[in-house]
């Protein structure tokens, strides 16, 4: 059968996926390393934007909000292409950590806020009566909770950068994608594309499953 | 008899609202104050602007054990010296009941673990609920939790205790267990004032039984003084309505 031939080649497939795998080996640091650092800085930028004086506070969110619109792509391509114009040269792989951790970091700002604003009152105060300051109280009261909270939306939010991984191809990041189209070209046959879109669902599902699972059971109303 | 708390002409706003005009108040050691009186009359405001979880109007002067209650370094000490229980209890509930009770004593006081504990298995002995010690407060009932509440307040070994209506969340056959609770602390010569709409408890317990209304101080006295022979018509009002339930 032609399909067969053009996109599920057995033996196309056998000769690229050594090139598949050393992009999915690129991918998957890109997207660690990125969502490691975005849930630093998002929780960084969150204490900041709930506790800080107003003075930090407002930067703060113009940040979040910035790097909430601004197209990830765009990014990328500033920070590989223009920066080196102001001296400021990154490799491929800083450029896209740097773009997708930023980006990633406002988002995870806004899920801790709302899961730390969704920790009752009382717990607060109950920490503030027994003497316990700011930095205990949310180390040991309210983070505790609030984590449990937004593990779903963060977990979503780390799906998203693994697929956004993605575009550090077009900065020559030989990444899964870029080494799928370079099979591609060199064996002037699509298969090792799809096997590369193969590759990122079957990474990327069962967290997505994961997710649905969560956030079912926390609709149960589950508390604890 | 020393002045442990100490209130004077505290004036507390909410915007455009006052709620609380001018209360002057002094505790003694080892004296047990209960404050009754209608609901929004300030009763809760007025207790916790004492560990400062409200803040109050300049002018006002609150001193706890010699140390004035304002922002700062003075506050931290206040907070560790006044313990506070809730009526909504506000446990922790990530920790199980020990952790509940050691947290403070081992991040605020630095105390050890093994030390934290053994303080904590006392204390929730001393509550009657020792054997719950491990388990997670959302599976113990109302009455318990608010035990596990009180204990976990006097692991800081607080020079006085606060409570605002600690028995008003709990169903009708757990209040007693709470109240014996704490009739057991006033025995012991705890300091305490009490937020309570008990008024058996207060005539029983009290030293001191303190009505509150529109966010003043109407009366105040010894409790059969003040349950028996009320001089103020607003206090003789609250008395029968309640009375009358
Ligand atoms: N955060 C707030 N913002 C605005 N108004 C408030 C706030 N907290 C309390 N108040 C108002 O202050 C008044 C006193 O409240 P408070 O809670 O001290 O009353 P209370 O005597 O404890 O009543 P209850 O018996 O219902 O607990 C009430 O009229 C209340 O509506
Ligand atoms: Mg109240």
């Amino acid at each position: 059968m032609d399909i067969f031939d053009t996109f599920f080649n057995a033996s196309v497939m056998a000769q690229a996926w050594p090139m598949l795998l050393r992009g999915l080996w690129i991918t998957l640091q890109l997207g660690i390393v990125s969502i490691l650092l975005g849930l630093i800085l998002g929780l960084l930028l969150a204490l900041l934007r709930l506790y800080a004086p107003f003075w930090v506070k407002w930067p703060v969110r113009l940040y979040i909000d910035i790097f909430r619109s601004i197209p990830l792509l765009v990014l990328l391509i500033v920070i590989y292409y223009a920066l080196p114009f102001v001296g400021l040269r990154l490799s491929a792989f800083a450029s896209a950590t740097a773009a997708l951790s930023l980006v990633s970091g406002a988002y995870s700002a806004e899920i801790f806020r709302a899961g730390i604003q969704a920790i009752a009152k009382g717990q607060f105060e109950a920490s503030a009566a027994l003497g316990l300051g700011p930095v205990q109280t949310m180390r040991d009261v309210i983070l505790p909770q609030a984590i449990r909270i937004v593990i779903p939306p963060l977990t979503n939010n780390s799906i998203n950068v693994v697929k956004d991984t993605a575009l550090a191809s077009v900065v020559a990041m030989p990444d899964l994608l870029k080494q799928a189209t370079q099979a591609q070209a060199l064996a002037a046959n699509p298969t090792p594309l799809i096997g590369a879109a193969i590759i990122y669902v079957a990474f990327l599902w069962p967290l997505v499953a994961l997710v649905s699972r969560m956030e079912s059971r926390l609709g149960e109303g589950q508390d604890r | 008899m020393t002045a442990f708390i100490e209130i004077r002409d505290l004036h507390k706003r909410y915007g455009a609202f006052t709620a609380l005009r001018g209360i002057d108040l002094t505790v003694a050691k080892g004296e047990v104050v209960c404050i009754i009186g209608p609901s929004g009359s300030g009763k809760s405001t007025l207790i916790r602007c004492i560990n400062l979880l409200e803040s109050f109007e300049p002018g006002s002067k609150i001193i706890v054990d010699g140390t004035e209650v304002a922002c700062g370094r003075g506050l931290a000490k206040v907070r560790a010296e006044v313990g506070m229980v809730f009526q909504s209890f506000n446990l922790f509930p990530h920790l199980t009941v020990a952790e509940n009770v050691m947290l403070a004593p081992r991040r605020v006081r630095g105390k050890s673990k093994d030390e934290a504990r053994r303080q904590a298995l006392e204390l929730l002995e001393r509550v009657g609920i020792a054997d719950q010690a491990d388990k997670h407060p959302g599976r113990l009932s109302g009455g318990q939790q608010q035990r596990v509440a009180i204990a976990r307040a006097l692991a800081m070994e607080p020079q006085v205790m606060l409570f605002d209506e600690p028995t008003s969340a709990l169903d009708p056959e757990m209040v007693g267990e709470v109240l014996d609770v704490m009739r057991g602390l006033a025995g012991s010569g705890v300091t305490m004032v009490v937020v309570t709409h008990e008024m058996g408890f207060a005539r029983q317990v009290a030293d001191r039984v303190i009505f509150m209304d529109d966010g003043e101080i109407v009366e105040a006295g010894a409790p059969e003084r003040l349950f028996d022979g009320p001089t103020e018509p607003r206090t003789r009002d609250f008395l029968r309505s309640i009375l009358n339930h």
